[in-house]
């Protein structure tokens, strides 16, 4: 089934604040591998530059998809989120995302595409801080795959 | 911002170190509590299975993290990354044993931008096959 164009430039009311916590992002790192100071050492990133530890490049993805998903099971739209696979990520970013922000998400649809069979959604991210200043920008591309016999 | 590499002593095509990162099921089902991602693809055969995958595969935004870490290893400061983005061309295959997957990353410099800015082109790959495509961050360099 064809999506709704009408969807394209649709912008959804910013999510909730997430805040993000210094553990948290030691965990992330520790789930990756990766043990640059940055990520757990308070005076490590301060050495950087930073305000206190930041996040490695992928983390703020957790907080962006949960806002494409509450976009992509609006009922309205009709996308089969179980076919559902992820086509391609860009971040672009003001900032590194770092402990003590307080994040709110704005998702726009930029795109609804059928190839086919497959329904190709791009939804775009604005990552705004507590003081309403940008930190990231996120843009993810879904793949609702084509189901079978169709 | 407060990287050790400078602009000028970079030219296109210098290569970055490579590296070479092991996944294994403990390494997916640790990704999916810190990222909060429990698709049952990631950590469930019989699901994987049944969904028309050859196996467990490990999240595309795992093999992200990872591939983009020759890039911070390089450069020092993470935040020095301003710009970063992949095409998932092909999962990664991580089988139930001790050995799992690797992931192999290398990249080189592929253009020179302006405001010390340089473009880094990433391949990885798992099996000798490319995992990510049109990977590509932008660092911003002293």
């Amino acid at each position: 089934m064809a999506l709704d164009q009408s969807f394209v430039g649709r912008t959804y009311p910013p999510t909730e604040p997430y805040e993000v916590g210094r553990e948290k992002i030691r965990e992330f790192a520790e789930a990756v591998g990766d043990g640059n100071p940055a990520y757990a050492d308070p005076d490590a990133a301060k050495a950087l530059g930073h305000h206190d530890v930041i996040a490695p490049p992928t983390f703020v993805f957790a907080i962006t998809f949960k806002a494409a998903r509450d976009v992509i099971a609006d009922p309205q739209l009709g996308l089969d989120y179980s076919r559902v696979v992820h086509g391609d990520q860009k971040f672009a970013y003001t900032r590194p995302v770092r402990a003590g922000d307080r994040l709110t998400v704005t998702s726009t649809i930029e795109g609804i595409k059928s190839m086919a069979g497959n329904d190709i959604l791009d939804v775009r991210g604005e990552v705004h801080d507590e003081a309403g200043a940008h930190v990231v920008t996120a843009w993810t591309k879904l793949v609702a795959r084509a189901a079978e016999g169709e | 911002m407060a990287t050790q590499i400078a602009y000028k002593d970079v030219e296109i095509g210098t290569e970055l170190p490579a590296a070479v990162f092991p996944v294994t099921r403990d390494t997916l089902v640790r990704y999916a509590g810190a990222s909060g991602d429990f698709n049952p693809i990631h950590w469930n055969e019989k699901f994987a299975l049944e969904v028309g995958l050859p196996d467990v595969i490990a999240h595309g935004m795992f093999t992200m993290a990872e591939a983009v870490r020759v890039v911070t290893d390089w450069v020092g400061d993470p935040g020095a990354v301003v710009e970063y983005g992949v095409r998932f061309t092909r999962p990664v295959v991580v089988p139930n044993d001790d050995k799992g997957a690797v992931i192999e990353v290398s990249a080189k410099i592929g253009d020179k931008l302006d405001d010390n800015r340089v473009r880094v082109d990433l391949t990885a790959t798992s099996e000798g096959k490319k995992v990510l495509g049109m990977s590509r961050a932008v660092v911003q360099l002293a």
